[in-house]
This record gives structure tokens, C-alpha cells and sequence, in this order.
């Protein structure tokens, strides 16, 4: 049995890295959301709307992430 | 299109987005170029007949087009630039919101599929642009230094923060802006796009070259994902022509709001 041989570009580990802090950022979004539709249903429609924008500027860290793992493929060994 | 004599599996990558002429010998008509052609054309005689024969009782067609019109009237421009001048906003705006939303679902209609916002270029037309406008508004309203101090120094923050401040606030307000409105849009679409070719791609090779009858079944089963990120990447498409319209909009309203 031969040992099972990963290749590609270790961006991608990077890329991985970077998504986590996004990740847990857009769960509190949507988590404040959830809590606050919960508290005062009428008020839905409101925080959805404030809520895509931070979702948006959140967003963008993950896809800084992508880009940059784009950016840097290859120049390791 | 991955050639099929190859026996190895050629990951998709930014190589993917190469497109060709369509024609030989026009070098610049190239998909996305006929894609966005074909949006602004289904844009413009979707508007036209609703509104043509605008009547008090809508027909089809106009309710359809006073539905998306009213969508980006009310919950974008109203809520995000105030009420007091937004009308000014909305017809950019709704051509925008229509523009991008038509160029990215066109990544899901069958046979085109392609998102044109993939090429980083009309990403950064259409950030440019927002700047340029929300920039020059503002500008208009409170002249060029009064402009600057209200975006680089916000109300009631103390004077000795105020050398800390103007830079962090002028970078993030004026110089990241049209950097991350443009990122945002070209790299989910240039993402969603690749996520799908690794899934049909993968899929079709793990099925007609991996040889075994177990890697074709995993190979199905990839198939089926890939039904599945279709789905999501239209969601994704559709919520991303939202934010970016938003954030313009966002961006426009601060850049013209009052000292409170």
C-alpha cells in the first residue's frame, strides 16, 4: 500500500484559514437577526436590510481571502 | 472545455475564463461582451413594454416591471438615502440593480452561463463608476473641503483622536470602497462559476475516465451536488446584485447626509 499523495497549493490551507473569521462573523449576523426577529417580528424586514449590508462588508474578508489566495499560488516551493 | 484525450484530470482554474472571439478577427466581441449585449437588450424591452401601455389596472408586464421598479424605489434607495432626495438616485440605481442581477443569473440560464462580472474588468467599471458618483455628489453639495471633513471626520469624536482618525477614515471611506464593491462582485462570481466546474467537471471525469464502477458512483453523486451549488450560487448571484446596489446606495446617502 503506498501512502495516498496530496498535491496542489498550499494557498488553498491559506484560503481555509482565512475564511474562518468571516465564517463566524456572518453567523453573528444572522444569529442577532434570528434573535431580534424573535423579540420583535414586526421589526423583520428592517434588520434583514441592515443585515445584508453587514453581511456584505463581512463577505468581502472571505473573498480578499480568495483573491489573495489566487495572488500568492504558486510562489512557495 | 477540458480535452478528452487526456487521461488526467486538468483542475479548473482562471483558465477556465479565458473566453476566445466569437467571431475570429474581432478580437474584443468575446461572451461576456455578448452577454452583457443581451442583458441590456432584454433590460430595455423589458422596461419599455411595461411601461408602454401603462394603464391604471396593470397588465402583466407592467405589474412585473412596477414590482422590481418599486423593489429598488422603495427598500433601497428610499430606506438607504433618506426621503427627502432620492428620486434623484433611483433611475441609476434600477439600472444598475438590473444590469448586475441580469449578468449574474445569466451564469445559470443554460447555454450562456457565464457570469460577465467573472472578468475583474466590468467589475471595476461598475465600481468606478458608484465612486465617481457618490464622490461627485457629495462634493457637489458640501464643496470639496467640506466634503472631505465630513467623511474623514466624524461627529463627536475628540480632537486629539482626529490624526488617527482622518487617515483610517479617509482610506476606508475613499480609497477601500471601490476596491472591495468591485472584489466582492467579480471574486463570487469568479468563485461560484469554479466551485461548479470542479463539481461537473470532477463529476464527468470520475464517471467516463476513472475506469471503476465505484468512482462512478461517487461521480453521480458529484453530479447531484453540483444540481444542488446551482441552486445556491443563484441565490448568491441574486443577493450579490442586492448588496452592491445597497452599498452604492449606502454610500450615496452618507456621502450627501446632513450633520447630525
Amino acid at each position: 500500500m503506498t501512502a495516498l499523495e496530496i498535491t496542489g497549493d498550499i494557498a488553498v490551507l491559506g484560503y481555509g484559514l482565512a475564511a474562518i473569521g468571516p465564517g463566524v462573523g456572518v453567523g453573528l449576523i444572522f444569529a442577532a437577526v434570528i434573535n431580534g426577529t424573535a423579540r420583535q417580528p414586526e421589526a423583520q424586514s428592517k434588520l434583514q436590510s441592515i443585515a445584508w449590508i453587514g453581511f456584505g462588508v463581512t463577505e468581502v474578508l472571505a473573498i480578499i481571502g480568495i483573491a489573495l489566495a489566487f495572488v500568492f499560488k504558486g510562489t512557495g516551493a | 472545455m477540458i480535452a478528452g484525450v487526456s487521461t488526467e484530470f486538468i483542475p479548473p482554474g482562471p483558465q477556465s475564463f479565458e473566453t476566445p472571439p466569437i467571431f475570429s478577427g474581432v478580437e474584443w466581441f468575446t461572451k461576456p461582451v455578448l452577454v452583457a449585449t443581451l442583458s441590456v437588450i432584454v433590460i430595455i424591452w423589458f422596461f419599455y413594454g411595461a411601461s408602454r401601455k401603462a394603464a391604471v389596472v396593470p397588465g402583466k408586464l407592467q405589474f412585473a416591471g412596477e414590482l422590481g421598479y418599486n423593489f429598488v424605489r422603495n427598500s433601497i434607495a428610499r430606506d438607504a438615502i433618506g426621503s427627502k432626495d432620492y428620486m434623484k438616485y433611483v433611475p441609476y440605481l434600477c439600472g444598475l440593480f438590473f444590469f448586475i442581477l441580469l449578468n449574474n443569473v445569466a451564469a445559470t440560464i443554460p447555454l450562456i452561463q457565464f457570469p460577465t462580472f467573472s472578468h475583474i474588468g466590468w467589475a471595476y467599471v461598475a465600481a468606478i463608476m458608484s465612486w465617481v458618483i457618490y464622490n461627485a455628489v457629495g462634493i457637489k453639495k458640501k464643496g470639496l473641503w467640506g466634503y472631505f471633513k465630513h467623511q474623514t471626520m466624524p461627529a463627536g469624536v475628540p480632537l486629539w483622536l482626529m490624526p488617527l482618525m482622518i487617515p483610517i477614515e479617509f482610506i476606508s471611506n475613499i480609497l477601500v470602497r471601490p476596491i472591495s464593491l468591485s472584489l466582492r462582485l467579480f471574486a463570487n462570481m469568479f468563485a461560484g462559476h469554479i466551485l461548479l466546474l470542479v463539481f461537473v467537471l470532477g463529476g464527468e471525469y470520475m464517471i467516463l475516465h476513472s475506469g471503476s464502477i465505484a468512482i462512478g458512483g461517487v461521480g453521480i453523486v458529484t453530479l447531484l451536488m453540483a444540481l444542488a451549488i446551482a441552486g445556491l450560487e443563484l441565490f448568491v448571484q441574486c443577493i450579490q446584485a442586492y448588496i452592491f446596489v445597497v452599498l452604492t446606495a449606502q454610500y450615496i446617502g452618507s456621502a450627501i447626509a446632513d450633520e447630525h
